[in-house]
């Protein structure tokens, strides 16, 4: 175990303004897909390229693949963790009815008025 | 060395008030834990009086009447979980012990250690003023559900709702900045020759805590937000008639609530460990595998949250999901305490006040255990929830946690913490005085909630189809026994402030433990160590053959042992 | 404050990262959880309540795209803040981390004059399910950013000195990672109809 003071270089430099110029295309792509008004492209192009630039990010500017294995597991865990939220909870929180119950006020909200309030 | 940490002596303010010394901090955490305890237990005083005799006047508080009540079962839970359990468990032991067990000077993070608890410290005091606003403080239970908690023509505690919200979340926030210095702690600062296998059970549970509320409190925290939005700002985060779904607070408060029982857990059963070790002279039963199992605790704690959720109105199909993973934790908090007991097991038992104490955890925490059973499977719970079977369940594992451990940890740390010995005899009359009486609050209380008593009710004679005179003698058992158990709570009080002055001198290592923090001083000076140690073995060599003493200390060298090896 | 001796504590490195990036790692898993639990609390609201997209629809998308491109670009200057340190240059360290904040502050004005035309329409934090997360999601993320600058001013102020210069990649590590919440808040706020 070593003591030391001063940071010792961990990481390569890689191009940065490269990687950086990289992301804002991204950006265009994913505001330009957003334009089209397809909702798979919209969808795509939104999240796909978050996905893509969250990544470019964490590897590039957080050096996150050159650093110990355990850090980026860690990370993963937690995004893990997330996950299993969302699904203990969307069941009654994002769905409107299930077995044998039913939220009526969720119901009549996402229903467009006139189509006739359905209720049970 | 300790010359990287030269200071001229410091005043009485800079010592004991803004001092950055582990030691000190966590003096600061076991005393407000202290009090706060004793404020607590003054809570459960009065509502168990309403209970065990309703609609007298109690002594101390007056009548209680119905929004008394309901703010005495609030901050009862509150203060116990969050205000005493937490920071005696975590954060007193886990500042003292860690940097003494791993064999370093300090916290890596001396500074951020003192903000944590001065963050502490205002949570304390933003729900001490709680008391004192109109309306008194929060009256919606300690979890808090909404729309009760969100709306003050509900609760009828508008501002304490506020405040005890407030005062949540800065010690959420103290704890997530304790926590991870503890965590970049042990990880980091370990003596040399400490391996991972080295390091002592406790210092791996309080990091193991630590790791689990990190992990457990960001989306409570993100749903305190939402709800002192609805309290103040008009939103409708849990209000279906705007859009939203009581049900999210819920589900956000029990994924880490549920967590939070282990981070209260786990350092209870690392204080066990180190002192069945101690005193049965023997090392603990399978390391790795309490290793293991506690690791397999951690995480299974994050998938069953919903099982205190089965009757709010959750879909079955999940509450079917939620029974089975709660069965299956059972499984591993077994196994610990079967690797205990196996500890137990052909050692050479010494039954001192801490062993007293680390033994009734097992047998009372093992009541609990089981009794739990009942409520994780859905099927059963759909009749106990919110009895007083639960009550008791829940007293039967937090009472070992909160009460018993820390009164273990107490009793065997004190010598080292303060450089004197507690009295055995009074120690061993709190120890009886305390565990008896206890058992006898809460046994009658299982009957009651089978028979059907439901929790957070004031007064049952004004519900008819629960009036049930003919078990009120078994609530009132249960008051007169907290009463005996409050009373022997003066015993310590007394043992603990007389032998600062008065108990026979410690010694460094008056329990002879093997571990590094009994090879300083007692009390330890600022640094720690005059020689930083290095570590030869593992923490719990006691019992081997062939040596003069019984035990082995991990900072000895091999070297140094030759000489002693009888022919 | 950097004259303050160190602990042992601090120096030692059993892990192989040193404790200041260690910490900071557990600073961003903690932080993973906090803003997944409003995100994931969030989305399950949004699917399930489709006619939201009609408030949806009123975020200022060139807003968002423009905050976002200041905050890619501020994340540029953070982690060449971290090149410059890494080369023992604390001055140009602290010049670039100035620049970073300077980004947040952009940011800050930026969603300052968005939302101060949001409640000029009557779209305030009780306008109903969508506005209380939109504000509540970009406010925490917003306090993030702010807590962030002053943070990178105050390493700034060391580096500028030469002191301290591990704080530049560790104060950049966290940059990052509010930039990483913002990457995925612009499409579920702005995007998303």
């Amino acid at each position: 175990m070593t003591t030391e003071a001063q940071a010792q270089p961990h990481v390569q430099h890689p191009n940065y303004v490269k990687v950086w110029a990289i992301l804002v295309a991204l950006l265009v792509v994913s505001v330009a897909g957003s334009m089209t008004h397809i909702r798979e492209v919209v969808l795509v192009a939104a999240f796909g390229v978050a996905v893509v630039k969250a990544y470019l990010v964490a590897k590039n500017f957080m050096h996150i693949t050159v650093e110990k294995r355990w850090v980026p597991y860690l990370l993963i865990v937690c995004l893990l963790f997330v996950f299993i939220l969302f699904a203990g909870v969307a069941p009654d929180v994002m769905r409107h009815s299930g077995l044998h119950w039913t939220n009526p006020s969720a119901n009549q909200a996402s229903q467009p008025a006139g189509e006739g309030a359905k209720r049970e | 060395m300790s010359a990287q940490m030269e200071h001229s002596e410091p005043g009485v303010l800079k010592k004991y008030l803004w001092s950055t010394d582990h030691k000190v901090i966590a003096m600061q955490y076991l005393f407000t834990g202290m009090a706060m305890a004793l404020l607590g237990g003054f809570f459960a005083y009065g509502f168990r009086m309403q209970l065990g005799f309703p609609d007298h006047s109690v002594p101390g508080l007056g009548l209680i009447t119905p929004g008394k009540y309901n703010a005495l079962v609030t901050m009862h839970g509150s203060i116990m979980i969050f205000w005493v359990a937490m920071p005696v468990l975590v954060a007193a032991f886990g500042n003292f012990l860690i940097p003494l067990m791993v064999g370093c000077d300090d916290m890596a993070f001396p500074r951020i250690n003192r903000l944590s608890y001065q963050i502490f410290l205002l949570s304390v005091l933003v729900l001490l003023a709680s008391f004192f606003v109109k309306g008194g403080p929060f009256g919606g239970a300690w979890t808090a559900y909404p729309p009760l908690s969100a709306n003050g023509a509900y609760n009828l505690t508008p501002a304490g709702a506020v405040m005890w919200l407030l005062a949540v979340a800065l010690e959420f926030v103290a704890f997530l900045l304790g926590g991870i210095n503890f965590t970049v702690t042990a990880m980091n600062s370990r003596a040399p020759g400490m391996k991972m296998y080295d390091i002592p059970i406790l210092v791996w549970m309080i990091v193991l805590a630590n790791v689990i509320f990190m992990a457990s409190v960001g989306p409570l925290i993100a749903g305190a937000i939402m709800l002192l939005f609805d309290q103040t700002m008009a939103t409708g985060f849990y209000d279906p008639t705007r859009g939203g779904d009581p049900l999210l607070w819920q589900h956000l408060f029990w994924f880490f609530g549920h967590p939070e029982v282990y981070v209260v857990l786990l350092p209870a059963m690392g204080i066990v460990a180190e002192i069945i070790a101690v005193f049965a002279r023997k090392k603990i039963f399978g390391y790795k595998t309490v290793l293991y199992t506690a690791w397999a605790v951690g995480f299974l704690s994050f998938v069953v949250w919903a099982h205190h959720q089965f009757v709010a109105g959750i879909d079955p199909r999940m509450a079917n999901i939620f029974s089975i993973t709660t069965l299956l934790i059972s499984i591993p908090i077994a196994e610990m305490v079967f690797l205990y007991i196996a500890t137990l097991y052909g050692g050479s038992i010494h039954l001192d006040t801490p062993m007293l104490w680390a033994l009734g955890f097992v047998v009372e925490f093992l009541i609990g255990g089981v009794t739990g059973i009942f409520l994780g499977s859905s099927g059963t719970d759909i009749y106990l929830h919110d009895t007083y079977f639960l009550i008791a369940h829940f007293h039967y594992t937090f009472v070992p946690i909160a009460i018993i451990a820390t009164f273990a940890g107490i009793t065997f740390w004190y010598p080292k913490m303060f450089g004197r010995m507690l009295n055995e005899t009074l120690g061993k009359i709190h120890f009886w005085g305390t565990i008896i009486p206890f058992n006898v609050i809460f046994i009658p209380l299982f009957i009651t909630g089978i028979a059907g008593d439901q929790r957070r009710v004031y007064n049952y004679a004004l519900f008819a189809e629960q009036s049930r005179p003919e078990l009120q003698h078994l609530r009132t058992m249960s008051t007169i026994a907290l009463l005996f158990m409050l009373a022997f709570q003066l015993v310590f009080l007394f043992n603990f402030f007389w032998s600062f002055r008065h108990g026979k001198e410690a010694g460094s290592n008056p329990w002879r433990s093997a571990t590094l923090e009994w090879t300083v001083p007692s009390p330890p000076p600022h640094g720690n160590f005059a020689q930083m140690p290095t570590v030869y073995r593992g923490p719990y060599e006691y019992g081997l053959p062939g040596h003069a003493e019984d035990f082995v200390p991990q900072n000895v060298p091999d070297s140094a042992l030759a000489g002693e090896v009888k022919a | 404050m950097s004259a303050t001796a160190k602990p042992l504590a601090n120096t030692r490195n059993g892990t192989g990262i040193p404790t200041a990036r260690l910490i900071t790692w557990w600073v961003i898993a903690s932080e993973i959880v906090i803003f997944g639990g409003l995100l994931a609390s969030y989305v399950m609201h949004r699917i399930g309540h489709p006619e939201w997209a009609e408030a949806a629809s009123h975020t200022n998308t060139w807003a968002g795209a423009f905050n976002t491109f200041v905050l890619l670009t501020s994340s540029l200057c953070a982690v060449l803040a971290h090149k410059a340190a890494d080369a023992h240059d604390g001055p140009r360290a602290a010049k670039l981390l100035r620049l970073t904040s300077l980004g947040g502050l952009i940011f800050l004005c930026v969603k300052g004059f968005e939302w101060t035309a949001d409640i000029h329409e009557g779209f305030v934090l009780s306008s109903g399910g969508f506005w209380s997360f939109y504000y509540t999601l970009a406010g925490l993320h917003g306090l993030h950013v702010l807590a962030g600058m002053i943070i990178m001013l105050i390493v700034a102020a060391d580096a500028a000195k030469n002191e301290e210069l591990q704080r530049v990649e560790c104060i950049g590590l966290y940059w990052h990672f509010v930039d990483i919440v913002w990457i995925f808040l612009f499409p579920l706020l702005y995007i998303a109809r």
